[in-house]
């Protein structure tokens, strides 16, 4: 499981004296592993930067996950974006 | 989808940020499983999950990267489609061009997915990636599930 595995790369990464920061698609899981700082999307997995040839909601939710860097809430810090949610389109 | 319990963890470590982003070394870390056409694929024989990683250079030219990580877990269309969907590398250049980051790193690294043994992850390779970032200097790094 993907959003298990950055969660654990993060907190070693943080560990090593890295500031870190991720994007999550399943908070239930990040709530578990309690990397020190996420954001979690409301995105569908293998989409976690929204839609694809989207730079500019690429773009904003990058910019908002690099807000929780700034953030001087002690980690975990886990917050929800404030973007919507894509239209699934069904292939 | 969830067939094996996530185990609860500790205390967070915590290394936080005293600089401005603008003046931070920024590397990306992705678990989609990404390969150079050249790097040996990740290997899905690997009961509990294949916990190696690859270096990513930051020069590459994205379409050169291959999706390794192939699960019935998620739709990997749209990252066929643009990688910067999982792997936003093309999004930190322009970070970088207008100045609101200092600089990417000179490499970035990709883990795969579908790890359901994490052990050799949170013991050998995740700390290797840990000091390898740090000897570089990235004083920041953005990760990305798929």
């Amino acid at each position: 499981m993907c959003n298990q595995s950055v969660g654990l790369i993060q907190r070693a990464v943080e560990l090593a004296g890295v500031s870190t920061v991720s994007i999550t698609l399943d908070e239930s899981i990040t709530k578990r592993v309690k990397p020190p700082r996420a954001l979690a999307v409301p995105y569908r997995f293998g989409y976690p930067l929204g839609e694809p040839n989207n730079p500019a909601l690429q773009h904003a939710i990058i910019m908002e996950a690099l807000a929780l860097l700034q953030d001087e809430a002690p980690p975990p810090i886990l917050k929800s974006s404030r973007r919507a949610p894509c239209a699934v389109t069904l292939g | 989808m969830r067939a094996y319990p996530i185990k609860s963890y500790g205390i967070t470590p915590n290394t936080p940020l005293h600089k401005e982003l603008s003046r931070c070394r920024v590397a990306l870390i992705t678990t989609a499983g990404l390969h150079l056409q050249e790097q040996k694929p990740y290997n899905d024989r690997i009961i509990g999950g294949d916990c190696s990683y690859r270096e990513i250079p930051n020069t590459l030219e994205t379409q050169s990267l291959a999706l390794g990580h192939r699960s019935k877990a998620f739709d990997a269309s749209g990252t066929r489609d643009d990688i910067n969907l999982v792997f936003p590398l093309e999004r930190f250049r322009e970070l970088e061009n207008e100045g609101k980051i200092g600089a990417l790193n000179d490499r970035h690294f990709s883990f795969m997915g579908s790890i359901t043994k994490p052990r050799p992850l949170i013991e050998k390779t995740a700390p290797e990636v840990g000091q390898k970032l740090k000897a570089d200097g990235v004083e920041v790094a953005f990760l990305t599930p798929v």
